[in-house]
């Protein structure tokens, strides 16, 4: 009884150890990347930013196909429930959750529908900031790092140019190109990610100086790597971490601008397609009426910027070489 | 003929505001094929930047400027085109840094920072580099090589690091290897075992060896030849037992006093060097070391120390020099008459003899 009794624990301690020394076999060959990930994993912060996205991610990509009435139905008008000339526009109710909006439709609805245009400009316009950006950057921190007297000449110009870029205001910038271009849903994400251009292309460019200067990189050179591969395989790949990091928190800023740029009326001029900014501007005059339709909105432009904003900071901390072990 | 014959290298660093510094005046030695040559010096006397200067790693910008002349199995590696010179760095020459952890990039694989110099020089690609990559990592003594290919540097110990660096730079087997303080970032007792490495890298595959430390228990272990730079200028060249047993110049004596040791008396003081390196005088008015040193005559200032160069095969640059036999005692064997060692003997033979002070012998 005993015996059979210590043979099994003995049997259940070397599974265990086994299962240790597996876990341990895993460990191998982690990257930094993984190993950042982890360290992100352990973050609240990080846990929260990401609920807040699935959430929303989810929302933007099934949302459309469950709302429970068309965003641009005017069902409330059809009904006679909404007559917004009178100042009449009833709240929330078990039928329609948030109530309508000053056309008679159906505020949720709208606000799940919108949702995915957010997410399309906020992700496009940053994907375009991000790749004008890293090329600007990544041509002139390669240039300036291993390029020699021909490359800081390279370097210096292409600075410049972002430098005036960075001297506009951003919303300014948005404005003009968006004012240049028409209105029109494209314009706002062109307009949008152009101007996050500088803050890529200074944030790449100045990480890539920075690891030209490094040991492995003299090393690399020292065993006659061709510069441009040095570039490419060794300190592009090194430079990447913060460029990430801003790309997530781009995404919240890309957001409010957006709504921002449909709030004044640049966005997509058919009204109809909800948009965040878009509901917003269209409260406004509703106000003193009812001021939910314009909170609505609000808080979920806050809420989506906000689990950017969470999981960018957690990444930056996750990414940090200063608190790698 | 010397495998590398550099001649009178200068390096000259000048910036807008600050002081022109020359940190390499003058520097000649040679290495022999196959030979093991110790550049020792206090930091701050040109060790690294001469070692840079022969790679071309320099920054090639205004204000730098190297003269001079290192020639290397015929061809001048300060004056060859870009391309060239990128050809013969990894293949021909290879370099060893300090700091494995920083030398290594970081985030990439150790296998595929071996594959790259493999691709660069060999055109080995795929399973050939690979399979290469696992043989070189065994052959500089890492175990399970297979797997130590796929981590990345920052999961490997200090000494593996050091040996990975050290398998890459062997990877094309260069025929000159240049040293720069490898092992002072390491434990005293990896220290010796990548010195026994490196001892045995040069001697099986024939690999000259340019070792540059500040280090005399790693120069006693492991130089043919040795050559004593100060202040931008090799002061003293002698083969390593002579000058241990029987320095010349003031600076050499200064440097060997200046170690520990085990054997001497309880309370027996150090005798270190006074000043620093910075207390220099420019050659050309006169001897650099002559602020510090003991044995200062008033005709150390005034015009650069010439050569001397004695029957053996020894040169220093001295006008007071520490007479034979005044040196330090060495502590082994003290008894034994330092045998002037003859210009063409057989790198092996001088290997073999005992060497007195060597510190990893004490600590390993």
């Amino acid at each position: 009884m005993s015996m059979t009794e210590r043979a099994r624990r003995k049997a259940e301690k070397l599974d265990r150890l086994g299962e240790l020394a597996a876990a341990r076999d895993d460990e191998r060959g982690v990257s930094l990347w993984q190993e950042a990930f982890r360290r992100l994993r352990r973050n609240p912060a990080a846990i929260v930013g990401a609920v807040i996205l699935g959430i929303f991610l989810v929302v933007a990509v099934l949302g459309p196909f469950f709302v429970p009435y068309g965003p641009t139905d005017t069902i409330g008008i059809r009904e006679g429930l909404v007559k917004s000339g009178q100042g009449i526009i009833p709240g929330p109710s078990a039928d329609h959750w948030l109530g309508f909006d000053h056309q008679g439709r159906d505020e949720f609805s709208r606000l799940v529908v919108g949702a995915r245009q957010t997410l399309l400009v906020g992700v496009v316009s940053t994907l375009i900031g991000l790749a004008v950006g890293a090329v600007i950057g990544g041509v002139a921190g390669a240039a300036a790092g291993l390029g020699g007297r021909w490359g800081r000449w390279v370097d210096g110009i292409l600075m410049r140019v972002i430098d005036m870029m960075l001297a506009l205001p951003s919303l300014l910038l948005a404005v003009s190109i968006a004012a240049l271009l028409g209105a029109g849903l494209d314009t706002v994400m062109i307009a949008v990610g152009l101007v996050s251009v500088p803050v890529f292309a200074r944030l790449l460019r100045g990480s890539m100086i920075a690891q030209s200067n490094s040991d492995y990189v003299l090393a690399a050179i020292s065993l006659g790597v061709r510069r441009s591969k040095v570039a490419l395989s060794h300190v592009l790949p090194n430079s990447l971490a913060p460029v990430i990091v801003q790309a997530t928190l781009t995404l919240a800023t890309a957001i409010i601008e957006a709504a921002a740029l449909s709030f004044l009326g640049l966005g997509n001029p058919d009204t109809a397609v909800p948009e965040w900014g878009v509901m917003l501007a269209d409260a406004q005059p509703y106000l003193g009426i009812r001021p939910a339709l314009a909170i609505y909105p609000a808080v979920a432009i806050i809420v989506t910027a906000l689990g950017f904003t969470l999981l960018g900071e957690a990444m930056r901390e996750a990414l940090d070489p200063k608190l790698r072990k | 003929m010397a495998l590398l014959e550099v001649e009178e290298l200068s390096v000259t660093f000048r910036q807008r505001g600050r002081r022109t510094v020359r940190a390499v005046d003058g520097v000649s030695f040679s290495v022999d094929a196959g030979e093991v040559v110790g550049l020792v010096g206090e930091s701050g006397c040109g060790k690294s930047v001469t070692s840079l200067a022969i790679m071309g790693l320099l920054p090639r910008q205004a204000g730098v400027t190297v003269e001079g002349r290192a020639d290397f199995d015929g061809t001048d590696l300060l004056r060859v085109d870009r391309r060239t010179m990128r050809d013969i760095r990894g293949r021909d020459i290879a370099m060893i840094f300090q700091d494995p952890l920083s030398s290594l990039n970081p985030v990439l694989p150790i296998g595929r920072q071996v594959t790259e110099v493999l691709a660069r020089h060999r055109g080995l690609s795929g399973e050939a580099a690979r399979r290469e990559a696992a043989e070189l990592l065994d052959r500089v003594g890492i175990p399970d090589p297979t797997r130590r290919l796929r981590e990345y540097p920052h999961q490997l110990s200090g000494g593996m690091r050091q040996r990975a660096l050290i398998a890459i730079a062997v990877a094309c087997r260069p025929r000159l290897l240049i040293a720069d303080e490898p092992t002072t970032a390491l434990d005293v007792t990896i220290q010796a075992q990548i010195l026994e490495l490196l001892k045995e890298l040069v001697r099986d595959s024939g690999t000259a060896l340019i070792m540059i430390t500040h280090d005399l228990g790693v120069v006693a272990g492991m130089c043919d030849t040795v050559n004593v730079l100060y202040a931008g200028r090799v002061v003293e060249t002698a083969r390593r037992r002579p000058l241990f047993t029987e320095p010349r110049h003031p600076y050499t004596v200064g440097l060997l006093n200046s170690i520990p040791r085990l054997d001497g008396g309880r309370g027996e003081r150090l005798s270190p060097i006074p000043g620093s390196v910075r207390d220099v005088l420019p050659w050309a008015d006169g001897c650099a070391f002559a602020p510090r040193c003991s044995r200062q005559v008033p005709s150390c200032v005034g015009g650069p120390p010439a050569l001397v160069l004695t029957h053996t095969d020894r040169s220093y640059r001295c006008v007071n020099p520490v007479p034979p036999a005044a040196g330090p005692a060495t502590p082994a064997d003290s008894g034994t008459a330092p045998a002037p060692t003859a210009g063409g003997s057989a790198a092996g033979e001088t290997r073999t003899t005992a060497v007195p002070a060597a510190r990893e012998e004490e600590s390993a």
